[in-house]
C-alpha cells in the first residue's frame, strides 16, 4: 500500500468510529483523541478497522505511536514494508 | 386479558412519545421482546414486554406523548389467540404523525440523531451528504433551516414529526430533573482512596499479549468486574431506596455511565455483572457504549441499575465526586490513572495510581461501611487474576 492508501484506509476507519467528524479539517500532527474526542473504547475500535483495512495487528505496546494522522500513516507504511512480499 | 403500559424509565420521567410499534395486533411476543420505540429526554429507547402473550389492541397511535402508566396495548394468553389476527391498528394523529416505515436505520452521526431527534426530524429521511451517505449534523442544521420541508422522492415534504423545540434542552432537562431531587433528597457523603494500579495494569497487559486486536480488553473491563464483586459484600449500597426503605438488589445491574458525543450523559445499566467474567464484560460494554451514543438502549437497561460506576479518567480528571442517580444509593467515581511517586516499604517510587471515590446514601449506609467497601475494591484490584 501506498501511503496515500494508508492515509485513505485511516481516514475510512475514522468515519466509522466517529462519522460526525469533519475529516477534511483533520490536522496530520494534532493528536486525533484531541479532534476528534474519542476515547480509549474508540481508539480500541480504530485498531481492529485498521487491522481490518490493512492486515496489520497493532500490539498494545504501540498505540501509542499511533496518536495522530502522520505518525499513523509512518507506523503503518514501516510494518506494511518490513512485511515480506507476498509471491 | 392483561394491559401492557408506558413504563418509568427512571425516576425522573414523567412521559414519553411512541415513535413507533414494533409489533402488531395479533402477533405473540415473549418476555423481553422490544415491542415499541419511545422518545424520552434520554433519546429515543426500545420497550420491552415484561410477560408472554399476544398483543391484542394496540391503544395508543405513533406519535403520541402519555404519561408513565398509560396504557399502551392490552394483551392476551397465547391460548386464547384467535386464528386471524385482528386487524385494528390506531389511527394515527393528523398533526403528530411519525412517518411510517422500517425501523430507522440510516447511516447517522451521533450528533446528528441527538440533534434531529431534539428538532423533531426523522433522521432516517434526511439525505446525508457525509462519506457513504452518512446524515451529518450539518445535514440537520441545514433541513431544520428550511423549516423541516425537504425534496424527497414524492416532491416536497415535511419531515418534522412534532414542532421544534429549543436544542440542546431534553437531555439537560432529565440530567437536571434527577440531580437536582438527588442533591435535595440523597444525604450524599463521600470516601476516596488512592489505589496502586501497576498489579492490574501488568496483567491486563499480559492477557492482550495473547489476544488478537478485536479480542482485547480495556481497563474499563475488570474495573467494572470489581465494582461488582465488591459491592455483593456490601448489598447496602447496592439497590434501590423506596419509600423510605432501602431495597438491596439480589444481583448487581451496574448502571455504566457513558458520555454523548453531542454533550449529556446516560448510565445504562449493564445486567448481573457479577455473574459474568471480564471478556464477557468487555463484549457487553462493546455493545453497550455505541447504543448509549447512537440510539438503540432497552428500557430494562435504563431502569434496573442498582449501583452507577463513573470513570472520568480519560478526560484528564483525577478525582470524580459523584451525584447519586436517584433511587439508588450509590456511586462509584474514578479518576484517571496517572504515574505518581509512591511510598512502599521505605522506598519511594513511581506508580499508576487511580483515585476511586464513593458516594452513598447516608440514609442507608455510613463512611465506615463505605471505607471498607473501597478497601474491599482495592483487594480485587490487587489480585486480578482472581476477577
Amino acid at each position: 500500500m501506498t501511503n496515500t492508501e494508508i492515509e485513505r484506509a485511516l481516514r475510512e476507519s475514522l468515519v466509522e468510529i466517529a462519522p460526525e467528524a469533519e475529516l477534511t479539517a483533520l490536522a496530520g500532527a494534532v493528536p486525533l483523541r484531541e479532534q476528534l474526542d474519542i476515547d480509549s473504547f474508540d481508539f480500541l475500535r480504530l485498531m481492529v478497522l485498521l487491522h481490518e483495512h490493512t492486515g496489520v495487528d497493532i500490539p498494545e505496546r504501540d498505540y501509542g505511536r499511533l496518536g495522530t494522522l502522520d505518525a499513523a500513516v509512518a507506523y503503518l507504511s514501516k510494518k506494511l514494508a518490513s512485511r515480506p512480499a507476498a509471491r | 386479558m392483561s394491559d401492557f403500559a408506558m413504563p418509568s424509565l427512571g425516576a425522573d420521567m414523567a412521559a414519553g412519545t411512541l415513535i413507533e410499534w414494533l409489533v402488531k395486533p395479533g402477533q405473540a411476543v415473549q418476555r423481553g421482546d422490544a415491542v415499541a420505540i419511545v422518545e424520552t429526554d434520554k433519546g429515543n429507547i426500545d420497550i420491552e414486554i415484561w410477560q408472554s402473550g399476544v398483543i391484542d389492541e394496540l391503544r395508543v397511535p405513533t406519535g403520541t406523548t402519555v404519561p408513565v402508566g398509560t396504557v399502551l396495548a392490552t394483551m392476551r394468553d397465547q391460548s386464547t389467540a384467535p386464528a386471524v389476527p385482528p386487524a385494528a391498528t390506531p389511527p394515527a394523529p393528523a398533526i403528530a404523525e411519525a412517518p411510517s416505515g422500517p425501523r430507522s436505520s440510516a447511516r447517522a452521526s451521533p450528533g446528528a440523531r441527538q440533534l434531529a431527534r431534539q428538532l423533531g426530524i426523522d433522521v432516517s429521511r434526511v439525505h446525508g451528504t457525509g462519506p457513504h451517505g452518512a446524515v451529518t449534523r450539518s445535514d440537520v442544521e441545514k433541513l431544520a433551516a428550511t423549516g423541516g420541508m425537504a425534496e424527497t422522492t414524492t416532491g416536497k415534504e415535511l419531515l418534522v414529526q412534532r414542532p421544534m423545540v429549543e436544542s440542546g434542552t431534553g437531555m439537560r432537562r432529565a440530567i437536571a430533573a434527577s440531580m437536582s431531587r438527588s442533591k435535595r433528597e440523597i444525604p450524599h457523603y463521600y470516601v476516596s482512596e488512592s489505589i496502586d494500579v501497576s498489579r492490574l495494569l501488568a496483567w491486563l497487559q499480559r492477557e492482550n499479549e495473547t489476544r488478537g486486536v478485536a479480542e482485547r480488553l480495556l481497563v474499563a473491563a475488570p474495573l467494572v468486574r470489581a465494582t461488582a464483586l465488591a459491592l455483593r459484600k456490601f448489598p447496602e449500597l447496592n439497590g434501590h431506596f423506596v419509600d423510605g426503605e432501602l431495597r438491596p438488589s439480589e444481583s448487581v445491574h451496574l448502571g455504566f455511565a457513558v458520555a454523548t458525543k453531542a454533550g449529556g450523559l446516560i448510565a445504562p445499566a449493564l445486567h448481573d455483572v457479577e455473574r459474568k467474567s471480564v471478556p464477557e464484560l468487555m463484549a457487553a460494554i462493546g455493545d453497550l457504549i455505541p447504543r448509549a451514543r447512537s440510539g438503540g438502549l432497552r428500557s430494562s437497561e435504563l431502569a434496573d441499575g442498582t449501583f452507577t460506576l463513573n470513570s472520568l479518567g480519560e478526560r484528564g480528571v483525577d478525582v470524580v465526586q459523584g451525584i447519586i442517580y436517584p433511587p439508588q444509593v450509590g456511586l462509584l467515581g474514578l479518576g484517571r490513572i496517572a504515574e505518581r511517586p509512591w511510598a512502599l516499604d521505605g522506598l519511594l517510587g513511581v506508580r499508576p495510581i487511580l483515585t476511586a471515590t464513593l458516594a452513598a446514601d447516608h440514609r442507608v449506609s455510613d463512611g465506615h461501611r463505605g471505607a471498607l467497601f473501597l478497601r474491599a475494591f482495592e483487594e480485587l484490584l490487587n489480585q486480578p487474576e482472581q476477577l
